[in-house]
C-alpha cells in the first residue's frame, strides 16, 4: 500500500468544547490506484487531505490514528522532516491554480526551484526536466511559455502547470483537492485525462478529493463517500454508483442531475448535513434517512464489510441495515 | 406575442487602459464584444436555458434582459409586467444586517405589491418564524430559498436565474431545482435559466440556447438538443459531461480552449477547435439557419 490511514481522528478544541471533525477515518491507496473521496461541503474530505500532508490549520490536531506512507509512519514526523516528505514524496494540487502559483516568478523559475529543492540535479538538468514536465502535462510549445508568468496562462493551462509542479519530484502519492472545480467542463475533461495518465504511467497513487461524483466516475477505481466526518461507504466505483449500499450514497446519486431527454423530478434528501457542533447521537445521517430504525438513533455504526457475489473488490458501509442480524 | 424578445442585441465593454497610459503609449481604445447579435424569444410559461462556458456571454445576456446593462445595439422587448432576478451567490445577494422579513418585503415596498411574507416563506419551504432571523443563521440552500421568496414578492411574470444552484451542494441543488419546477407549475412562471451545467439544464429547460464567445450557436427544444445535438460545439460540450451511467458510450476527446474574446478568430469563433472547419469557416461568420449557426451543418457536411 502506498498510503494507509488507520482510525484517524481530528479534533478542533474550542471554548465551547472539542469538535470532532474527522472520526475514525480509515482508507488505503495502492500504487497506481486512483481513490476518489466524495462528499458535500463540511464532510471532512479536504481535512483528510490536509492531515496527510501535515498542514492542519491550528488549533486543529490529529487526536489519534496513524498515517503510513510506503510502510513509514508520517503523522508524527518533526516539521522539518515532514516538509521534505511534502513535495518530494507527496504532491498536492489544490482547486484554485492561481493561489498555488507565485505571481512574481515565471513558471520556469518556479519549476526549477521545486526541482532543485527535491532532486540532486544541476541547473541545466533542472531546466531540461522542467521542460519535459511541461511537455508531459500538455503545455504546447513549452520553450516559448517557459519565461511566462502565471497570469499569462489560461485557467486550464495554469492547472496543468500546478500539476507539473506537484509531480516534479516524482512523488509516490498525489493529493488532488477539487482540481477541476474551478474549470469549464471542456477543460475539466482534459485535466481528468491527464490525472488518469499520470497514475497509469508513473504508478503514482492518487487521492482525488471532489464533490463531483461524475469526475470520480471518470477517473477512480475505488470511491470513499464521506458524511459528517466519517466514511459511510467505500468500494469499487462502478458498484457504488450502480448499487449504493448506504442510504446517503443512494440519495446523493439520485440527486445528481444527469443529461436526459426528458425532465424529471430529482431524488431529494431533505434537510442538510449537520454542523460539527450538532452531530446527532447514533448515525449522523439518521435525521435525513428514509430507512432509519431504532438502532440508528442510539448506536453509531462503524464500517461493516459487505460481501457480495458480484463484488470485484472489498465493499463496506457504515449502516446498520447491513449489519449481521 | 412572446413574453420577451431580444433583437440583434450586442453589448460592448470598454476594457482600455487608463487614458494617460494610452496617450503616452499611443494606444487606441480597446472594446470587448461580450454579446454579439443575439436574437432570442421567450414564451410565457416556458423555461429557456442558456448554457455556455466562462466568457460565452450568458450572464451578460441575463443582465441585458433585466436592464442591469443597456444594449450597445439591438433591442430588448418585454410584454409582461415585472421581472425579477435570482443570483448565483446566496451569501452576497442578501443584506446581512436585515431580517428575512425585511429582505422578502423589500420588493413589495418598491413595487407596491401586496403579499404575505409568512405565506411566501412557506411557499419556498421555510417556516413563518424564519422571518425574524438574519441571513447568517441559514445554510446556502435556505438562503437561496429566501432569494426566491424575495423574487416572488414582486409578483414577477419572468424570473431570470443566473446560475442559481452553482454554489450549492448537489443534494441541496436537487431541492432547489425541484422547488423551482413546482413553483413554475403552481404560479405559471416563466424562467430564463443561465447555467454552465448541461445536466442541470436538461432537468429544467423546455428550450436551450448554447452560447459560444458572445453568440448563440444553437437553439432548440431541449429534447431535440440533447438527443440530436447538431453544432460541433454542442456535441463537444455533451461529450465532455462526465459519464455517470458508466455506459462506456464512445466520445471524442475534447481539445483546445475558448479563445481570448479580445481577439476572437475571424469567421466562426469555434473554427480553431472544430474538426469540421474549412476555408469558409475561417473567413465567414455563420448565421443561425434552422436553429444552428454552422456552415458545415448548413451545407450538410455533418
Amino acid at each position: 500500500m502506498t498510503l494507509a490511514i488507520k482510525n484517524l481522528r481530528v479534533e478542533f478544541p474550542s471554548r465551547r468544547g472539542t469538535l470532532t471533525a474527522l472520526d475514525g477515518v480509515s482508507l488505503s491507496i495502492a500504487r497506481g490506484e486512483v481513490l476518489g473521496v466524495v462528499g458535500e461541503s463540511g464532510a471532512g474530505k479536504s481535512l483528510t487531505g490536509l492531515s496527510i500532508i501535515g498542514l492542519l490549520e491550528p488549533p486543529g490536531r490529529i487526536a489519534s490514528g496513524e498515517i503510513w506512507l510506503e510502510g513509514k509512519r508520517i503523522d508524527r514526523l518533526p516539521p522539518e522532516e515532514m516538509r521534505r516528505v511534502r513535495g518530494r514524496r507527496i504532491g498536492v494540487v489544490f482547486q484554485d491554480p492561481l493561489t498555488s502559483l507565485n505571481p512574481l516568478y515565471t513558471i520556469g523559475q518556479q519549476l526549477e526551484e521545486t526541482i532543485l529543492t527535491h532532486l540532486p540535479l544541476g541547473k541545466s538538468a533542472a531546466r531540461e526536466r522542467a521542460l519535459s514536465l511541461l511537455r508531459e502535462v500538455g503545455i504546447p510549445a513549452p520553450e516559448a511559455r517557459y519565461d511566462n508568468y502565471p497570469h499569462q496562462f489560461s485557467g486550464g493551462m495554469r492547472q496543468r502547470v500546478v500539476i507539473a509542479l506537484a509531480i516534479a519530484a516524482e512523488p509516490v502519492l498525489l493529493i488532488a483537492d477539487e482540481p477541476t472545480t474551478a474549470l469549464d467542463v471542456s477543460i475539466q475533461a482534459q485535466i481528468i485525462e491527464l490525472l488518469k495518465r499520470l497514475a497509469r504511467e508513473h504508478g503514482t497513487a492518487v487521492m482525488l478529493i471532489t464533490h463531483d461524483m461524475g469526475v470520480i466516475a471518470e477517473t477512480s477505481q475505488r470511491v470513499a463517500v464521506m458524511y459528517a466526518g466519517r466514511i459511510v461507504e467505500v468500494g469499487p466505483v462502478r458498484e457504488v454508483i450502480k448499487a449504493p449500499l448506504h442510504p446517503y450514497t443512494a440519495g446523493l446519486m439520485g440527486s445528481i442531475p444527469k443529461v436526459a431527454i426528458e425532465k424529471k423530478r430529482l431524488v431529494q434528501i431533505d434537510g442538510a448535513m449537520p454542523r460539527l457542533n450538532a452531530i446527532p447521537p447514533g448515525c449522523a445521517f439518521n435525521p435525513r434517512c428514509p430507512k432509519r430504525f431504532a438502532r440508528c438513533l442510539e448506536e453509531r455504526p462503524d464500517l461493516i464489510s459487505v460481501a457480495r457475489a458480484t463484488t470485484s473488490g472489498a465493499r463496506a458501509t457504515a449502516c446498520w441495515l447491513h449489519a449481521a442480524p | 406575442m412572446p413574453l420577451l424578445s431580444l433583437r440583434a442585441v450586442s453589448r460592448d465593454f470598454d476594457v482600455s487602459r487608463p487614458l494617460l497610459d494610452r496617450v503616452i503609449d499611443g494606444e487606441p481604445r480597446r472594446m470587448l464584444r461580450a454579446v454579439d447579435g443575439v436574437d432570442l424569444e421567450v414564451n410565457a410559461g416556458e423555461t429557456l436555458a442558456l448554457v455556455g462556458e466562462s466568457g460565452s456571454g450568458k450572464s451578460t445576456v441575463a443582465r441585458l434582459i433585466v436592464g442591469l446593462y443597456a444594449p450597445t445595439s439591438g433591442s430588448v422587448a418585454f410584454s409582461g409586467r415585472r421581472m425579477q432576478m435570482i443570483f448565483q451567490d446566496p451569501y452576497a445577494s442578501l443584506n446581512p444586517r436585515w431580517r428575512v422579513r425585511d429582505i422578502v418585503a423589500e420588493p413589495m415596498r418598491i413595487l407596491q405589491t401586496r403579499k404575505d411574507v409568512a405565506e411566501l416563506l412557506q411557499q419556498v419551504g421555510l417556516s413563518p418564524e424564519d422571518a425574524e432571523r438574519y441571513p447568517h443563521e441559514f445554510s446556502g440552500g435556505q438562503r437561496q430559498r429566501i432569494s426566491i421568496a424575495r423574487a416572488l414578492a414582486g409578483e414577477p411574470d419572468l424570473l431570470v436565474c443566473d446560475e442559481p444552484t452553482s454554489a450549492l451542494d448537489v443534494s441541496v441543488q436537487a431541492q432547489i431545482l425541484n422547488l423551482m419546477t413546482e413553483l413554475q407549475r403552481r404560479l405559471g412562471l416563466t424562467y430564463v435559466f443561465i447555467s454552465h451545467n448541461l445536466a442541470v439544464v436538461s432537468q429544467v429547460a423546455d428550450r436551450v440556447g448554447v452560447m459560444y464567445l458572445g453568440r448563440i450557436v444553437e437553439i432548440s427544444p431541449a429534447a431535440e438538443l440533447f438527443s440530436r445535438p447538431r453544432h460541433p460545439y454542442t456535441r463537444m460540450l455533451l461529450d465532455a459531461v462526465p459519464d455517470l451511467e458508466l455506459s462506456g458510450r464512445p466520445r471524442t476527446p475534447v481539445a483546445g480552449e475558448v479563445p481570448n474574446p479580445l481577439s476572437p478568430p475571424p469567421g466562426c469563433a469555434f473554427n480553431p477547435r472544430c474538426p469540421h472547419a474549412n476555408e469558409r469557416c475561417r473567413s465567414e461568420k455563420p448565421q443561425l439557419y434552422k436553429n444552428v449557426a454552422c456552415h458545415a451543418v448548413e451545407e450538410g457536411r455533418i
